[in-house]
């Protein structure tokens, strides 16, 4: 099969489709470092000059960034920390043979069709409104002040959103690996005297560690980017306490009508993109070979 | 210590009864193999053994104690699965470590154990391998290893053999048989394999659908096999069985007579066409198409240049003929 001459044939054969892919990575950030460089305001429209790194220098300068960095850390940190606990409690628990087993999995896998937007509102509106949301109503009935979630800890309510979303994910993936163990094994174990912490901790978790891999990569890829669930609920306020890179960015170019510092903003956000990932491939890549 | 006492058990998957009421008693030091056909119960008696299933109803006792609900743990059994079930995550130490580990016994003992039983199991230069990296009889070792550290009052074999090649599996029977020499410990072993049973068994219990067929030595179910069933699953080539006028002839509704057994003489007075030779250069087995008989199968030491084709004539053992009735049950046994 693998002669020189089909290979060269599948290389042809696939190059219109991987030149058109680069074209569409290429193009963007292109134009993107372009107008990084660029002094270029919409309300100035053909005004533009040559800033040279100006726009880095301001945006790295201005004090939102260093908080926005933050909360980006932490709100990829904390949903990756619930939704791999709660995956594998989940999980666990999904595993269990009861009945109308085939329901409750389709059930727990439906928020992971909801979209951002609407479940943000639906959190919002619904959930932790002060007046109007259940946990008001819930707080009340127990003789408590209702909590303002989304003013007192934004960051947090935020965190809490998303990995509602993302929780099905995880539980998904994690309860595959965990009907794919050995039931041999688990009673190889408990015949040598394993308590069910130990089997957990001793063949469970160790067989679950490449999954786990698989839905912190993924997860970390989404989450580093997380925008629709700031933008509707809070506007990554107040002040700043919930505004990540991606809702700085955009506040940047769209809400100060700076594009060039924008712009800079979006590199900057790509730049540490890969630094997480070149940190996190060097830290658990490894569980992924065999 | 090791002796196990089954009363009344039975086990019941919905309502699918897998094992009727079942008695067994296993002595002390004992070498017991449970043959059947595939899917009759031995697996199941096995782990209703083991505590790995509850048993439905009855009484399972262990060293004279009731073990009926003790946990898996608790019933002091070490159990070798068929599949191995070794640790994949762990090296051949942990893995064999692994019930010392849970049984928090100090780390020096630990490590003497498990040297120990590497050393009987030539297994001391893979003790840093994962059971990946091994050879099918190599984790058949590891997993024995892991039960023998344990100092169980009994080892449970579920078809630990059926996963090795033809050569290995005759090796490692040996040396199963070997150790249960030298640790005089009781050894529980399930197979469908009856060379297996053969050759290993101190006590053979033949299982058919949930039954216990019958229980004896080895040469006792050779000799005197209770009924048909025992008959046909105990001896290779099988027993030939002849009904009818034949059988009449004997005084009895089912004429069994060993491949054996048989003897091929100028004047015999079965007369047949030999369908199939089969030449292994030990024996020849031949299929063999006798009139008013039906076709026999006739076992005959080494090369005696018989081909397909050729008429030959028989002469079955007038002392070693096995009758039984109607009920398929033994007539007084083999005469
Ligand atoms: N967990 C179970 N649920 C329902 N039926 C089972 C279960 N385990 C075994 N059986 C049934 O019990 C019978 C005996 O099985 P098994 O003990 O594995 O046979 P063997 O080991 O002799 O081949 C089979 O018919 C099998 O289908
Ligand atoms: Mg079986």
């Amino acid at each position: 099969m693998a002669t020189e001459q089909s290979r060269t044939a599948a290389r042809l054969m696939v190059s219109p489709a991987v030149i058109l892919l680069f074209l569409w990575m290429i193009v963007p950030l292109g134009m993107t470092i372009y107008f990084s460089f660029l002094r270029y305001n919409l309300l100035m429209p053909g005004m533009e000059s040559w800033a040279g790194f100006d726009n880095y220098y301001y945006f790295l300068a201005q004090p939102a960034f260093t908080s926005a960095l933050i909360n980006t850390l932490l709100l990829v940190g904390g949903v990756l920390l619930i939704t791999v606990v709660g995956g594998i409690a989940l999980a666990l628990l999904l595993d269990q043979p009861f009945k109308g087993q085939g329901v409750v999995r389709v059930m727990v896998i439906a928020p992971f069709f909801v979209m951002p937007t609407v479940s943000a509102l639906v959190w919002k509106n619904m959930f932790m409104n002060p007046v109007n949301g259940i946990f008001a109503h819930i707080a009340k009935a127990i003789g408590v002040q209702p909590f303002d979630f989304l003013s007192h800890a934004p960051l947090a309510s935020i965190i809490l959103i998303v990995a509602w979303s993302w929780l099905p994910f995880a539980t998904l993936i994690l309860l595959t690996a965990l009907q794919s163990l050995d039931r041999e094994q688990m009673e190889a174990a408990e015949m040598d005297g394993a308590n069910w912490i130990n089997r957990f901790v001793y063949l469970v978790l160790p067989h679950l560690t490449r999954s786990i891999t698989v839905v912190v990569l993924i997860q970390t890829i989404f989450l580093l980017s997380v925008f629709a669930e700031i933008l509707v609920t809070t506007n990554g306020g107040p002040g700043t306490a919930s505004t990540n890179l991606p809702y700085l960015v955009y506040a940047q170019s769209l809400l100060n009508f700076d594009v060039g510092g924008g712009s800079a903003g979006g590199i900057i956000a790509v730049i540490l993109a890969n630094i997480v990932a070149f940190f996190l491939m060097r830290m658990i890549g490894k569980n992924l070979e065999t | 210590m090791g002796q196990i006492s089954l009363s009344s058990v039975t086990k019941t998957f919905g309502d699918v009864t897998v094992i009727p009421p079942l008695d067994l008693q296993i002595n002390d030091g004992e070498f017991v193999v449970f043959v059947g056909p595939s899917g009759c119960g031995k697996s199941t008696l096995l782990r209703l053994i083991a505590g790995l299933e509850d048993i439905s109803s009855g009484q399972i006792m262990i060293d004279g104690k009731d073990a009926t609900d003790a946990a898996p743990a608790e019933r002091r059994l070490a159990m070798v699965f068929q599949s191995y079930a070794l640790y994949p995550h762990m090296s051949v130490r942990k893995n064999i470590a692994f019930p010392l580990k849970m049984a928090k016994i100090p780390q020096a003992e630990q490590d003497k154990k498990v040297e120990n039983a590497a050393r009987i199991l030539n297994l001391t230069n893979y003790l840093d391998r994962r059971p990946g990296q091994l050879s099918g009889g190599q984790r058949q070792r590891v997993a024995i290893g892991r039960a023998i550290v344990r100092e169980p009052a009994a080892f449970l074999f579920d078809e630990p053999l059926s996963n090795l090649d033809a050569s290995l599996r005759v090796t490692m029977r040996q040396e199963i048989s070997e150790l249960h020499q030298s640790l005089k410990t009781t050894m529980i072993y399930v197979t469908h394999d009856q060379v297996e049973a053969m050759t290993m068994a101190d006590k053979i219990v033949v299982l058919n659908a949930g039954n216990i067929e019958q229980v004896g030595s080895p040469l006792e179910l050779y000799h005197h096999p209770r009924n048909l069933f025992v008959a046909g699953f105990i001896g290779s080539p099988k027993m030939n069985f002849v009904t009818g006028a034949e059988a009449a002839r004997h005084g009895c509704a089912t004429l069994g007579v060993r491949p054996e057994h048989l003897e091929v003489t100028a004047d015999g007075p079965w007369q047949g066409v030999i369908g199939l030779a089969e030449h292994l250069g030990s024996d020849t087995f031949l299929k063999v198409q006798v009139e008013g008989v039906g076709d026999l199968t006739v076992r005959v030491a080494g090369e005696q240049g018989l081909h397909h084709g050729q008429t030959i004539r028989l002469t079955p053992p007038a002392d070693k003929l096995y009758r039984f009735d109607k009920g398929g049950l033994a007539i007084g046994g083999a005469a």
